[in-house]
């Protein structure tokens, strides 16, 4: 059985990569075309033609005046999906369309919903507003990833892996060393993870961006929305700056670190990640190194789930884990993932 | 100063672990009220998820005599 939640909304892609030509891109298994129609509007629909099944994406298929025209025969469909035209004849097929899907374009984001449309409710988007606010500058990306979502999901749940997988980078001994509060909200769907490191290194990460030299306060707080969007709350402050006591925060320095975990297939994933600040805005310098620097953690990231994958899928199934304090965020996410798979479950056990 | 982080999901159904600070032990605190002292997150949210079994009065007291005898 499958273990990709459907009814679901996901990140397909971030607005600026559709424009008016075709973009193809592989999301749940399902192979999906994206084009952006004269109106500006984004269209998702299936990307193989009901006739044959030539990728539409595939040249010399094309796009002419907001209709995709297949490049093997010639069928031709509208920006809803449906055919309007096929070789040789008149009376095109009533059956004739491509299945077309839900989308939303929010926060610099497209999101396409995988499942039954008449479920689709743009209102469910989780949202990331940092990532399209003038009061941030936000540096972004996306890996490929040769591993099952769930192998992200575990990572980014547990930052504990900072320490050891990104020293030098973002990892600190106090990561790994500083216990987590989680919560749970199952029907807001949100696991929490917080890390309140008050007396702490500051990584390269944040004393170059910031220009913060000695230790730091240096708070994680994690939100996953499962199953597609993480967002990580950092605050970076001199150690012993607080949030003023009316919430407001301007002595500290804040960086929403946000994923979009998309399952390509059940062994692949789109790694979407964003950066946002709210510091040195207009400073392309820290905009650079933060960009160069994150995707070069991500990239470990990347190297290490890609290994685990191979070993995983070379196991059957059914391997011990064993779970200890750091896991407990990752539990909570797996459980809420599984009930999404399968509602009906009773309360999984989380081991 | 290692304070607790404070409370930040709001919702009436909240499940919550905190690991303790200076400890191993993970203290969870059902949306009901009652609280357990787990060695481990599978423990602690096996009983967290098992609500409303155990969750009375008296499981409350019991943790925290397994709190006071585990100090
Ligand atoms: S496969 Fe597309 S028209 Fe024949
Ligand atoms: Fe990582
Ligand atoms: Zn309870």
């Amino acid at each position: 059985m499958s273990s990709i939640p459907t009814d679901q909304w996901y990140v397909a892609a971030y607005g600026r990569e559709i424009g008016q030509e075709l973009f193809s891109r592989t999301i749940c298994g399902e192979s999906i075309l994206f084009w952006r129609t004269g109106a500006g509007e984004v269209t998702a629909m299936s990307d193989r033609c009901v006739h044959r099944r030539f990728p539409l994406s595939e040249a010399p298929s094309r796009l002419v005046d907001d209709q995709v025209v297949c490049g093997y025969h010639g069928f031709t469909y509208g920006a809803d999906g449906r055919c309007v035209a096929v070789p040789g004849q008149t009376r095109v097929p009533r059956t004739a369309r491509l299945k077309s899907y839900p989308t939303v374009e929010r926060d610099s984001f497209v999101w396409v919903w995988i499942g039954d449309p008449a479920k689709a409710d743009p209102a469910a988007v989780p949202r990331a507003p940092w990532l399209a606010s003038p009061d941030y500058t936000t540096v972004s990306g996306m890996e490929p990833l040769k591993a099952r979502f769930e192998l992200l999901v575990d990572n980014l749940l547990d930052l504990s892996h900072e320490t050891y997988l990104h020293g030098g980078y973002i990892g600190t001994p106090e990561v790994a060393a500083t216990p987590t509060t989680t919560e749970v909200d199952d029907e807001a769907g949100i696991v929490y993870v917080s890390r309140h490191m008050d007396d702490a290194e500051c990584p390269p990460f944040y004393a170059k961006s910031t220009g913060l030299t000695g230790r730091i306060m240096r708070w994680q707080d994690i939100e996953y929305s499962p199953p597609c969007l993480y967002k990580l709350h950092s605050r970076i402050a001199p150690v012993g700056v607080l949030p003023r006591p009316d919430g407001s925060d301007p002595d500290a320095f804040h960086v929403e670190v946000v994923y979009a975990i998309t399952p390509e297939t059940e062994h692949s994933t789109h790694d979407f990640w964003a950066v946002a600040r709210d510091f040195a805005l207009d400073d392309q310098g820290v905009s650079d190194f933060l960009a160069e620097q994150n995707r070069t953690v991500v990239l470990q990231d990347v190297a290490a789930l890609d290994v685990l994958e191979r070993v995983i899928a070379s196991e059957p199934p059914g391997y011990q884990e064993l779970s200890i304090n750091i896991d407990t965020g990752g539990l909570a996410a797996r459980r809420m993932l599984a009930k999404l798979v399968e509602p009906s479950a009773a309360p999984a056990r989380t081991a | 100063m290692n304070v607790e982080p404070t409370r930040m999901l709001t919702g009436p159904g909240v499940l919550r672990v905190v690991w303790l600070p200076g400890s191993d032990l993970l203290r969870g605190t059902c949306h009901c009220g009652a609280a357990y002292l787990a060695e481990g997150p599978v423990e602690v949210w096996d009983w967290l998820l098992g609500h409303p079994v155990g969750h009375d009065a008296a499981a409350v007291d019991g943790a925290a005599e397994l709190s006071a005898a585990r100090r």
